[in-house]
């Protein structure tokens, strides 16, 4: 914890909140409370599109991966990206020329059928909270380096902060914390990226001096009748074990243990021993890590750096300032070898111990896709990266605060305008994230228990300034988006649950004082779901969520507009089994089985990402039942004509 | 109650010429970022091959799938702009934001 970050931290705050109580006043009707009253300057409104949509995955989560897995982080970059395209073409204006408030307004504006009115307000709420968990996450995961305070407080925090921005002036104050947020994140994501250029490569980098390079050892070995043996008389094997395929060793040496990666060595006839790090939770429920009890002091070392760059190592390898170019083309050289780290988790002496072990990646097989999605694996690993992309494609025109925006502007032009707006900004910064995320790689700052916390170290190393700010930044990206996710499920419930379902509200103050209620549940459930899910990559959480609102929502928007023999019960069971299929096939996913502790090879569904499935299923439910109600809307409307 | 739009929009003659091409645009789009998957899926060994600059097919297409929508949003932008003007005369509803 540092003064500058409190500081900075606490002005930002500060700020936010005053905005939001500067703009209370034009929250008191439902028009400004919902929709800012439809005044947003489409400049501004797209700048906040970035800010809304330039969340804690795609700042924390993709960096984090870039930095662990290279280019397959990249991918969510492109995905996300395309999906506004979808949103430019097809969504924009349409959707502005029909709606009010919310999405389902929309969507129900040519039927006025209460079954879309309550599936689209029940779809609209499972989008938001399931893409509220990673932004919370991703505040718990900010606060612990930025104020040393745990991962829970930093949860609440955000979560008080925000349902006051969206409790005092609604749509307004959140649009202009995201223009704000949206504004910085991409000036100091472009400082950042400068001076990771400026800094250039090397095979020990040291953070500009701060940190010293950690040399990780290695130790040879033999194998005869199925034992092993060190050369240096030194060290005593205390245990071996076997984990996912791969053997470790654990050594003493002094009275002190340490774990190390057994490997083949062709080249010398014998095996080779890789230094490891270690976490153990012993059977007493205490945290140890590399040995020694977990403390603010003893944590993992941060990893990650180059062992060789174009074929050369040691100073001669030490490049200095590099351009944007430059620096891909010497990181993705077939000579190249970057050290990433994975793990292997096993028991040992009655607790769990999970080893930390360097692999040396060439810098052709880390920029491109491969690296954690299987591209050259089984036909299911294939498919499940189709599915991935085609959520990614089809999901952000299908999110609910993201399609809100839309109403903020006073024409369907200014809609066009501002995607244009977002398209340009959002664009930008995700052809940075490749830049931030192999910066952390090469850096040495990758956290082995937290990828997310990859583009904030990678500030610190440059100094506490860069660091505050950054964290300021990633801080503001929570704020920014969690405050639209709220606004979005807020009028889920007040306008189309309450008001246009339930028929209830009975004035316009009502409207908004439901809005605010509603603000705080689900504030409060964002709260409890962000500490719940701790730890886990906000990106891919985000991933899931885009296949859920790509499910659920676009097939019902797509079909609306463009096939005129949709009926409201085509729309109504389309949501419907968009939602359910989307959720349930991510329950049965074998990530899901990973975090019940369960073998995830003995998931009933083998996909990670649900969206090939659920997609096409929800386009066909909208189309046969269509098919079989048209009878019957033509009835119902002759009837009420 | 209370089921106005937030903000009253006219009648837009340029609505189904934007509303085609926007459908055009979105299926090139769709298609150049299709091709993209389906290199990965079937030969994505393909994507180590160095273009220029010591960039390979990864990161350029990568990078210039995102130029790409940059460049068609643009277009599309000025192409409904001036249709906008063309029928609308002055542009009544939506030029001016």
């Amino acid at each position: 914890m540092n003064v500058l970050s409190i500081v900075l931290f606490v002005l930002f705050v500060g700020f936010v909140l005053g905005i939001s109580f500067y703009f209370a006043g034009r929250a008191k009707s439902a028009s400004g409370y919902y929709a800012a009253g439809s005044r947003i300057h489409w400049g501004v409104n797209g700048v906040a599109f970035a800010g809304d949509y330039l969340s804690a995955a795609s700042f924390l989560g993709i960096c984090g991966m870039i930095a662990t897995a290279g280019y397959d982080g990249f991918l969510y970059s492109i995905g996300y990206l395309a999906g506004w395209v979808v949103a430019l073409f097809i969504v924009a204006e349409p959707l502005k020329r029909l709606g009010k408030y919310t999405f389902t307004d929309a969507l129900d504006a040519n039927y006025n059928h209460r079954g879309i009115k309550l599936m689209a307000a029940i779809s609209t709420l499972l989008v938001s909270i399931c893409y509220l968990i990673p932004q919370m996450v991703g505040a718990g995961v900010l606060v612990t380096p930025l104020l040393g305070l745990p991962h829970a407080v930093g949860v609440v925090l955000v979560g008080l902060i925000v349902i006051t921005i969206v409790a005092t002036a609604g749509m307004t104050s959140t649009t202009y914390v995201q223009f704000i947020k949206g504004a910085l994140l991409l000036v100091f994501s472009l400082v950042l990226v400068t001076v990771v250029l400026i800094r250039g490569l090397s095979t020990k980098p040291d953070q500009g001096g701060r940190v010293p390079f950690q040399e990780y050892r290695t130790l040879a070995a033999t194998e005869a009748g199925g034992s092993l043996a060190l050369e240096d008389p030194a060290w005593q094997i205390a245990a071996v074990r076997e984990a996912n395929g791969l053997r470790f060793v654990k050594l003493l040496r002094d009275g002190q243990e340490s774990w190390w990666k057994v490997e083949a060595d062709p080249a010398a006839g014998g095996l080779t021993l890789l230094e490891s790090q270690f976490a153990a939770r012993l059977a007493d429920g205490t945290q140890t890590f590399n040995g020694a009890p977990a403390s603010r002091e003893n944590q993992l070392r941060t990893v990650g750096n180059m062992a060789v760059i174009a074929g050369r190592t040691g100073e001669a390898a030490e490049t200095g300032p590099l351009g944007p170019f430059k620096f891909l083309s010497l990181i993705g050289d077939r000579d190249s070898r970057v050290k990433l780290w994975k793990n292997a988790s096993f028991e040992d002496d009655g607790g769990r111990l999970t080893v930390h072990y360097p692999v040396l990646a060439a810098g052709n097989k880390i920029l491109r896709p491969g690296q954690r999605f299987k591209v050259e694996g089984t036909s299911t690993d294939r498919i499940d990266f189709l599915s991935l992309m085609l959520a990614l494609f089809l999901g952000t025109a299908a999110l609910p605060h993201i399609l809100i925006r839309y109403y903020t502007v006073p024409s369907p032009a200014a809609a066009r305008k501002s995607t244009i707006v977002a398209i340009a900004g959002i664009g930008f910064f995700y052809i940075l994230t490749l830049f931030m995320g192999l910066g952390a790689m090469t850096n040495g700052v990758v956290n082995l228990l937290d990828d997310n916390m990859s583009a904030p170290l990678l500030a610190r190393s440059f100094g506490t300034f860069l660091f505050a700010m950054i964290s300021a930044i990633a801080f503001a990206t929570v704020l920014g988006t969690v405050s639209g996710l709220i606004i979005a499920a807020s009028g889920a419930v007040a306008h189309d649950l309450l008001d246009r379902y339930a028929n209830v509200i009975k004035s316009d103050r009502q409207k908004v004082n439901a809005g605010k209620v509603v603000a705080f549940a689900v504030g409060a459930l964002a709260i409890v779901l962000g500490i719940l899910f701790k730890g886990v990559n906000v990106t891919f959480l985000v991933g899931l969520a885009f296949a859920v609102a790509a499910s659920a929502n676009l097939p019902s928007i797509v079909m609306m507009l463009f096939w005129k023999r949709t009926t409201a019960r085509g729309i109504t069971a389309s949501i419907f089994v968009g939602v359910f299929s989307s959720i349930g096939l991510i329950l049965f996913s074998p990530t899901m089985y990973e975090l019940y502790g369960k073998d995830p090879l003995t998931a009933p569904f083998p996909l990670k990402n649900p969206g090939i499935v659920s997609i096409p299923l929800s386009f066909l439910t909208l189309i046969v039942v269509s098919l079989l109600t048209r009878a019957a809307a033509k009835g119902e409307a002759r009837a009420a004509a | 109650m209370l089921h106005e739009p937030a903000a009253k929009t006219g009648a837009d003659p340029a609505f189904s010429y934007k509303r085609r091409l926007g459908a055009w645009m979105f299926i090139l789009y769709a298609l150049v970022y299709a091709g993209f998957v389906v290199i990965n899926l079937v030969r994505p060994s393909a994507m180590e091959k160095v273009l220029f600059g010591g960039l390979n097919l990864a990161v350029v297409y990568g990078f210039g799938l995102i130029v790409f929508a940059l460049l068609l949003a643009l277009i599309y932008n000025r192409a409904c702009g001036r249709r906008e003007k063309r029928l609308q005369g002055a542009d009544p509803q939506g030029g001016r934001a």
